[in-house]
């Protein structure tokens, strides 16, 4: 097993007190596989994907387990995490136009993982950061290492980022929102040079986005996240052909569907995102969901561990696994 | 290449080029001080006192002969000289400090900003009197004193863009890439605050000469025979009723140095402050 978390709490300080954003987050990736996390703004998942990388804001705290190569993270000094940071665990981020310094070359950042973990000298960065800027198939690497971060376009610098998380050829890449801040065809081919490189330098993804369609396409595990919690989970193919969770039903019924006759509106789901609230009692998504009984508001939520991998988490899916 | 052509054209383009003239007479001023005066400096010659201003004594000599030209030159150098150390004092001392504030937060922070208030409360005259009580009157005591008073004001600068340039994303992806901080402080944060200590550093500059002049005028900074505009000031107050220029001379000096930096202060800050950039 590459990565385990088990039952992940994550309480960020602030001014009335400690705030718990995530919470009974739980899921396992092999070398080599990748999982879709899935979830509106403020479900949890970035905050998921940076207590990995062991940088959450200050004074966050994290309780649970969260082990990579059967080493817990949390039990690692400040000076272990940075050995595993850019080397074992590359991180993109979804601002592809702020992530990079501005005064700074585009190679000189993109090699700058291997001046870190490698020691080699910048001169021999420079050399293999142009080589990876070829493999994300920038158009012109040389060009494009020697040139500032503004004189790229946004599709350009988030290729440069991805070369940059690659340059130690990690064995985890987390990508948070990557196609976001993108124009839709630049987000397609992002996506699939992603997939491809994770192929080539056999990494596994974890790829944290709002979009299930982007999701459904490029991992094969999905965790939906609502409220700061794992709503369901499973193989991707089988979650989102049939899924069992309400709010997962919603969201698969409020994406946009090509043929659609002229006019049709877009489904919505009623109400406002749940906050992240900081003593987690009953679903976070009783409030907007047209299942909710009484017990949805104040019961601890079961997890259902279904056939073929799959778990969801509400009081309406029965023993059988079928939404009642 | 652009951004260079269109900064000439800016509302900041008059004072960087009237500020960045009257700093360079200043440091020509002293340059030329180290080869060549009109007169030797300090060279007593009494039957020529108090002369007016004439094509061999262009601003005319004092009461005991010495040329006013020579002097003034002559004092540039000290003043460029108390600048030049008391904002590197500054700059070293107070820019290490909000680094690691910011870099640390915390009670660190706290302990290193409590600290410089309290060196804010102590004013820079202060010291000097204390320096001077301790350890006798002289140039060194008040660049170290001036430049005492720097450090507060630099560490809390740096402190709040730092603050500003750590939030940036490309921090978190730097340390994404797994940089220490001590990198991260001096790769990514440094040269994006840099132009913000640039500014301050020329407004300090000025003020620096303003206090040496006034530290030295209390007769608490350049002692004779060394040169100082302050110390010309001092001299010429006994004179003030029969040699006014005495006193107008070093003190158009200072003035105009103060005022050429600070020209060029706000200069800077116009083309160098991309916000600005972008709205012209």
């Amino acid at each position: 097993m590459l990565l385990s978390v088990a039952d992940l709490a994550i309480d960020l300080p602030t001014p009335d007190g400690p705030r718990r954003v995530v919470h009974d987050v739980s899921f396992s990736l092999e070398a080599g596989d990748s999982l879709g996390v899935v979830g509106e703004s403020g479900s949890g998942k970035t905050m998921t994907a940076l207590a990995l990388m062991g940088l959450l804001p200050d004074g966050a705290v994290v309780s649970g387990a969260l082990r990579f190569e059967g080493v817990d993270l949390a039990g690692l000094g400040e000076r272990a995490l940075q050995k595993l940071r850019g080397d074992r665990i590359g991180m993109i981020f979804q601002e592809p136009m702020t992530a990079l310094n501005p005064l700074h070359r585009v190679g000189r950042q993109v090699g700058e993982p291997l001046v870190v973990h490698r020691g080699i000298s910048r001169a021999a960065a420079w050399e293999q950061a142009v080589d990876l800027l070829g493999r994300v198939r920038l158009r012109d690497p040389e060009r494009a290492a020697r040139a500032y971060p503004f004189a790229l376009s946004g599709g350009e610098r988030q290729r440069a980022m991805i070369a940059m998380a690659l340059a130690c050829s990690p064995d985890l890449l987390i990508a948070d929102e990557p196609t976001t801040a993108l124009d839709v065809t630049v987000q397609a081919r992002i996506l699939d040079l992603l997939a491809s490189l994770s192929a080539q330098f056999e990494m596994a993804t974890l790829l944290v986005s709002h979009d299930l369609a982007v999701v459904a396409r490029h991992c094969h595990q999905v965790l939906v996240m609502y409220g700061g919690t794992v709503m369901e989970s499973g193989p991707a193919d089988a979650v989102l052909r049939d899924a069992r969770h309400p709010y997962t039903r919603a969201l698969l019924a409020a994406r946009p569907r090509a043929g659609a006759p002229r006019g049709e509106r877009l489904q919505a789901i009623a109400g406002a995102a749940a906050p992240a609230r900081a003593e987690p009692r009953g679903c976070p998504f009783a409030g907007r969901c047209p299942l909710t009984m009484d017990a949805c508001h104040a019961a601890p939520l079961p997890t259902i561990e279904l056939a073929g991998e799959r778990r969801v988490r509400c009081l309406r899916v029965g023993p059988d696994g079928r939404l009642a | 290449m652009s951004a260079w052509a269109t900064r000439g054209r800016q509302p900041g383009g008059l004072s960087l080029r009237l500020g960045g003239t009257l700093v360079a007479l200043l440091v020509a001023a002293a340059a030329l001080s180290l080869v060549w005066t009109p007169f030797p400096v300090n060279a007593i010659d009494v039957p020529h006192k108090l002369l007016e201003p004439s094509l061999t004594h262009w601003l005319g000599t004092d009461p005991l002969g010495r040329d006013l030209a020579s002097e003034i030159l002559a004092g540039a150098r000290i003043s460029i000289l108390v600048g030049v150390i008391a904002v590197g004092i500054g700059l070293l001392f107070g820019v290490s400090l909000g680094l690691i504030a910011a870099a640390a937060k915390g009670i660190v922070e706290e302990a290193i900003m409590k600290l410089c208030d309290f060196t804010f409360a102590f004013p820079a005259l202060l010291l000097a009197i204390l320096l001077t009580a301790t350890y006798g009157a002289g140039v060194v005591n008040a660049i170290v004193a001036i430049g005492v008073s720097n450090v507060p004001i630099f560490a809390r600068l740096t402190r709040a863009t730092a603050n500003g340039a750590l939030a940036r994303e490309y921090v978190l992806a730097a340390r994404a890439a797994g940089r220490g901080p001590l990198a991260i402080a001096i790769d990514h944060v440094l040269p994006n605050i840099a132009p913000a200590l640039i500014v301050q550093a020329t407004i300090q500059f000025a003020i620096a000469i303003l206090a040496e002049a006034a530290l030295s005028y209390l007769g608490l900074g350049a002692q004779p025979p060394q040169m100082s505009w302050g110390r010309l000031l001092a001299d010429a107050q006994a004179w003030m009723y029969v040699a006014p220029r005495l006193a107008v001379y070093p003190g158009l000096a200072v003035a105009l140095s103060v005022l050429g930096l600070n020209l060029l202060g706000d200069g800077l800050r116009d083309a160098l402050d991309p916000k600005l950039r972008a709205r012209s």
